[in-house]
């Protein structure tokens, strides 16, 4: 071995000397230095020099077993292909509930609720600040009776459902809980994700409502009940995907993701749940970018740092503690509102990159989203984007297909290196939480997303239509836009629900919640005797108001 | 010597993209003028306050949530009612064309969609802001 790495040695350098050097006078590269979005150098040739270190049973294994650098499942795509997923919704439960039955029509494997803001923010439709909002960003629900509309026909023993809601994640959960028992389906029946991520909120996306110890609690609350009463429920997704959309590298984005999962599993363990009960429900969501090799060297760093810490940080036992499965989405931020057609080409390299990263599920964007929601033709493309990686280019006929690349095998070890100083860094300033308060991972985010701006602006960065290759346009046709109607429609309906619930029920439940918010015990059965009785998400989440207070965000930049 | 344009970068509603307001906010400053970010979930009210408080020459609102029909003209029947005039607002974020024209009518000066490169949304500033101008 180490004769052969010799001869390989000189004849590298034989190469560099003879080769390389000769034609760079008359064909000189293209930069001086060429970089990944994180700024790790990428070289002319990767050769397995670069790769004589690695020990593959350590550092790689087989799929399906530690450290699942190679995908969580034995077999990955050749048994199933990961779970197509469409982020839906917009307007009102009815709207909503047509979307979902033509996406489920067309080959959709499972559900992705897009909620509006209000409802992500725990306010009704008749609250002063959801003027505006209501339905925009997704769909509006204000109680059950919404939540009872949104999966009509939609039998929840069929379908897994992903939920995109933190603050309220518990009151959503609930909701759903309670539909399933409406249509005779049971809790262990029930799968699917809530997002229930507050510390990227306070990150990057911003839809917090308490601060962050409250926010803590009703999250450790959620493993609780799930380990409890919903084998297959994931009780949160740990999101990478808008710390990314807020403009950090593919290093910080999976850095500071980890150090929130390490966050979370701390503060379960705090709380004397057993580790190996709640941490087969954990999942991940990750950003699929647009620099190919890096994203995928990401996700395969992120599986083999996840399962070293839970195994040797945490202590775990039960392999589905150590592995890291995840969701991806395609980079939304990527998307230019110039040219708008050359997105479905950018969404179809980043989500063959999600998939040879070995992505659990799988958002495609769709073209036209930089300008508005979505048209029901653009989800199409988006989803047949999917079908086409799927079931025609053979890239789901091995398992890791790229592993031993000595290029991908360099770039993921080098990921995992800088993604682990970022999380030492963060652990050495008290961990994520303390870290967040300080405004360390925001600043770093928005160091890196000015910079990005300015590779634009300096042409550096080649964005076709927006500094190459531009063209005269016509303004896009057939945007969706959400009737403003809708918003009265859904307030209408909120005022005749009160007027139709039973007043006492709600006071009564919504009276004990509050004393149970005040003590220690879990909330989970509180929430739900609230949400039967038909309170609103933003009566049960003023309850919690009152008691934890509400988060006030320090205006940096 | 010219005094530094005074821009107030504002987050109106629930919409938590922070990312475009943030970076035009680090350009502007870099460019030399006096940036005050309100941050995330203002009010039209809020904003406005601010706005006067602060004695802004102009307004930058971002909105990418869809609701800017509704609260980008609800800023400026404030800041009517509040008897501005001077204040030039602009706008920014996921904002169809057809909407353009309606928000300039409600007396948004300029849009700025996605894209936009911040030197284009100086000049423009410089331009319209006469000779309390920043610096290029």
């Amino acid at each position: 071995m180490e004769q052969k790495n010799r001869e390989l040695a000189a004849a590298k350098e034989q190469w560099e000397k003879n080769l390389r050097e000769k034609i760079l006078p008359r064909f000189p590269e293209r930069k001086e230095r060429f970089l990944t979005h994180s700024e790790i150098p990428v070289e002319t040739l990767y050769t397995p020099l670069d790769t004589e270190n690695t020990d593959y049973l350590e550092e790689l294994g087989m799929p399906g077993e530690y450290p699942y650098t190679r995908g969580v499942q034995p077999t990955m795509y050749r048994g199933r292909t990961w779970t197509m997923r469409q982020y839906a919704g917009f307007g009102t439960a009815e709207e909503t509930n047509r979307r979902f039955k033509y996406l489920l029509d067309r080959g959709q494997m499972g559900l992705s609720v897009a909620f509006d803001l209000p409802t992500q923010i725990g306010y009704d439709s008749d609250h002063p600040l959801s003027f505006g909002e209501v339905g925009k960003v997704g769909v509006a629900i204000d109680s059950l009776k919404d939540m009872e509309t949104l999966f009509k026909g939609i039998p929840l023993d069929k379908v897994s459902t992903s939920m995109t809601i933190n603050s309220p994640a518990a009151v959503l959960m609930a909701m759903y809980i309670v539909v399933g028992e409406k249509q005779g389906v049971s809790m262990e029946q029930l799968s699917g994700t809530i997002q229930n991520d507050i510390l990227k909120e306070y990150i990057a996306r911003g839809t917090y409502i308490y601060p962050p110890e409250p926010s803590m609690r009703l999250i450790t609350d959620t493993f609780e009940y799930c380990s409890a009463h919903l084998p297959n429920w994931n009780s949160i997704s740990i999101s990478g995907y808008h710390i990314r959309e807020a403009g950090s590298t593919a290093v910080q984005e999976m850095a500071f993701t980890i150090a929130n999962g390490i966050a979370y599993v701390e503060a379960a363990i705090k709380a004397g749940l057993d580790i190996d009960e709640f941490a087969p429900r954990l999942s991940f969501f990750f950003n699929a970018h647009l620099n190919f090799f890096e994203e995928i060297a990401k996700f395969r760093a992120a599986r083999r740092i996840w399962a070293r810490i839970m195994k040797d940080r945490f202590g775990a036992k039960n392999p589905k503690s150590l592995m890291l499965r995840f969701h991806t989405q395609t980079a939304g931020c990527t998307l230019t509102a110039q040219q708008p057609d050359v997105n479905i080409i950018r969404v179809a390299c980043q989500a063959l990159s999600a998939v040879l990263g070995g992505t659990q599920s799988l958002h495609t964007n769709s073209r036209d989203e930089a300008l508005a929601l979505p048209s029901e033709d653009s989800v199409l493309i988006a989803l047949r984007t999917q079908q086409v990686i799927a079931y025609e280019t053979g890239v789901t006929d091995t398992v890791d297909p790229l592993g031993g690349s000595y290029f991908v095998e360099d770039l993921t070890n080098r990921v995992e290196k800088a993604a682990m100083d970022y999380i030492n860094r963060i652990e050495a300033i008290g961990g994520a939480v303390r870290a967040i308060e300080e405004g360390f991972q925001q600043m770093e985010i928005m160091d890196s997303a000015y910079k990005y701006q300015l590779e634009i602006e300096s042409e550096e960065r080649v964005v076709i239509g927006v500094n190459r290759f531009q063209i005269e346009e016509r303004s896009p046709q057939d945007l969706l836009r959400v009737d403003p109607v809708l918003e009265e429609n859904q307030r209408r309906k909120l005022s005749q629900l009160k007027q139709e619930r039973d007043p006492l029920a709600v006071s009564g439940s919504l009276d004990r919640l509050k004393e149970a918010a005040t003590g220690t015990g879990n909330l989970m059965p509180l929430i739900l005797e609230a949400v039967r009785a038909y309170a609103t998400l933003g009566e049960i989440c003023d309850v919690l108001r009152d008691v934890f207070g509400e988060y006030q965000q320090k205006a940096i930049f | 010597m010219t005094n530094p344009v005074r821009i107030l970068v504002a987050k109106p509603g629930l919409d938590g993209h922070d990312r475009g307001a943030k970076v035009i906010a680090q350009g502007f400053r870099n460019a030399g003028m006096e940036v005050i970010y309100t941050g995330l979930r203002q009010t039209p009210e809020q904003i406005v306050h601010t706005a006067i408080q602060e004695d802004v020459q102009v307004i930058a609102l971002s909105c990418l949530s869809g609701a800017h029909r509704y609260l980008f003209p609800k800023v400026m029947e404030l800041l009517k009612s509040e008897g501005v005039d001077d204040i030039i607002v602009l706008a920014g974020g996921v904002i169809p064309e057809e909407d353009i024209a309606n928000l300039k009518e409600a007396g948004i000066r300029e849009v700025f969609t996605s894209g936009t490169p911040i030197k284009v949304m100086l000049e423009f500033i410089n331009e319209n802001t006469g000779p309390v101008g920043g610096v290029l």
